[in-house]
């Protein structure tokens, strides 16, 4: 297929408005769909992926008479790519966003490490949420696999010493240009259950065409999975002290980007009123693999 | 004399002070949170046979200030790593923040830290064994010159866990050739520095015999 085709989706529709805002000097790209006067509501994307996911999603919200607002996160999409990454700066640059849309209370949806996000936001700033709808972002809280502590050190030790031999690297890497085809069969190798077609419309919204090819536009210094300091338990248990109205989804089959956390592992973590709705025969993308029956129930929790 | 090498860690300049010459093994200093590399040699370090360097973290001294924030430990332990790129197998001393990062990379680089020496300093506790309650930092517009105020509000908050800390010491002992490969002259005792001494391959040591122990080793 050609590669300089417009490239559209069934139900597809990129957004209404968009605009830039900076965030203690990052700037951040801000999308909306849906009318301007509306009651807005906040959809946070997940790693690795861009607001432009939420075009199929988001124009459902939009007509159930939403302002629906997102971002990219920095280095994502067509947010700068910063010196720095850390969730805490993920949470900062959201805070941003949400001050240029209202100092209210908001209804937010975040997907996978967006849902996160906002779970610590919540703790952080409850003022700053009316009601929380996380989509197959929520850690699971098991500990890590039962290995021998030898054999643990071991996989810690090519861990880091992957991460850093990337670091090393890092400086000046570009990411790999290809034709739309190429960079849609690379991404599936982090959605696999996504159609190629879906696929080649993110493409031409989340990469760029330069004279050689598209490329990705994720900041080429971001690297996956990793590792840290941080435990999953201790954002879980961010989710039992939720104060506003809580709606979680959760995709039964697991997929390298998902989290592998399973509905009865939340119980003892919902908060009074929360509850969590599974998805069966649906992976970690919940809200592309299924965007009208996530739609009508975002609707119908924030009604 | 020695001079300043400008190093690349991602999208960051880091500098990279000499501050004395000499044949052998470089020891290499690394400074606590919002300090900056000694623009002298130190008297404690004269007697170090070989050269010795001092790294500004990112943020710091003459190295780059980012837009933004978004420190983290172990952005500082890349930050080690692009000096180790450049000096290859050091020994490290570290002051407060930096006696954590000192501890990372002899974790994460186990072959190419030969002796690490924790101590005092600015910054040594972080943000304690578990996390504060969540809080959404915000810092005065426009700071220009160093340290950077995102990271003196980032890495007094970040937490280091105890069982996190022992693992990148039990790293270092398992990697290195030394029996001792990290020696504590800190007096000072946040729960990640105490999991630190429980494990076997770690002792407290005076810097003096501490540095007299590696430069042999």
């Amino acid at each position: 297929m050609p590669d300089d085709e417009a490239v559209t989706y069934p139900g597809a529709r990129r957004p209404d408005r968009t605009r830039t805002v900076s965030a203690s000097g990052v700037d951040i790209a801000v999308y909306e769909w849906g009318d301007e006067s509306s009651r807005p509501l906040l959809l946070a994307h997940g790693g690795f992926d861009f607001a432009g996911t939420f075009d199929v999603f988001a124009p459902l919200l939009a007509a159930g008479g939403w302002r629906v607002v997102s971002w990219d996160h920095r280095g994502h999409g067509d947010s700068e790519h910063a010196a720095l990454y850390s969730w805490d700066a993920d949470i900062r640059d959201a805070v941003a966003v949400f001050d240029s849309v209202t100092r209210e209370a908001v209804p937010v949806v975040g997907h996978s490490k967006g849902g996160a996000l906002m779970l610590q936001l919540a703790d952080a700033a409850p003022h700053r949420l009316r009601a929380l709808v996380n989509i197959d972002g929520m850690p699971s809280p098991r500990p890590h696999p039962d290995v021998a502590s030898h054999e643990r050190t071991k996989l810690m030790r090519d861990e880091i010493g992957g991460w850093l031999d990337f670091r090393r690297g890092s400086a000046g890497a570009e990411r790999k240009p290809g034709t739309i085809d190429d960079l849609a069969r690379r991404r599936s190798r982090m959605n696999p259950r996504l159609s190629h077609e879906w696929l080649r419309y993110l493409v031409t919204v989340g990469a760029r065409h330069d004279d050689d090819g598209w490329r990705w536009k994720i900041d080429p210094k971001l690297r996956m999975g990793g590792f840290g300091p941080w435990r999953n338990a201790w954002s879980i248990e961010r989710l039992a002290g939720l104060g506003v109205p809580m709606l979680g989804m959760l995709g039964l089959v697991p997929e390298q980007m998902g989290w592998g956390t399973v509905p009865d592992e939340l119980e003892p973590y919902l908060p009074p009123g929360g509850r969590v709705v599974p998805f069966e025969d649906t992976g970690h993308f919940v809200h592309i693999e299924r965007p009208a029956e996530v739609a009508a129930l975002v609707l119908e929790f924030l009604s | 004399m020695t001079a300043t090498t400008t190093l690349r860690h991602g999208a960051v300049e880091l500098a990279l002070h000499g501050l004395k010459d000499g044949d052998g093994r470089p020891l290499l200093l690394l400074h606590g949170l919002g300090e900056r590399s000694p623009s002298s040699l130190p008297d404690s370090y004269a007697a170090w046979p070989g050269p010795v360097h001092a790294l500004d973290f990112t943020g710091h001294g003459e190295s780059t200030i980012p837009k933004g924030g978004g420190y983290t430990a172990e952005l500082l332990m890349g930050d080690a790593d692009a000096a180790l790129a450049e000096l290859g197998t050091v020994t490290i001393v570290g002051r407060g923040l930096g006696a954590y990062v000192a501890l990372l990379i002899a974790g994460g680089r186990p072959d190419q830290v030969r002796g690490a020496i924790l101590c005092d300093g600015p910054g040594l506790a972080g943000g304690g064994s578990t996390p504060a309650s969540p809080h959404v930092v915000a810092v005065a517009a426009g700071a220009t010159a160093p340290p950077d105020p995102w990271a003196l509000a980032e890495l007094t908050r970040d937490p280091r866990p105890p069982d996190y800390a022992g693992a990148f010491l039990r790293q270092a002992v398992m990697w290195s050739d030394l029996d001792e490969p990290v020696l504590v002259c800190a007096v000072g005792r946040p729960g990640w520095l105490e999991a630190v001494l429980a494990e076997p391959g770690v002792r407290t040591a005076p810097l003096p015999d501490a540095l007299a122990r590696f430069a042999v080793a």
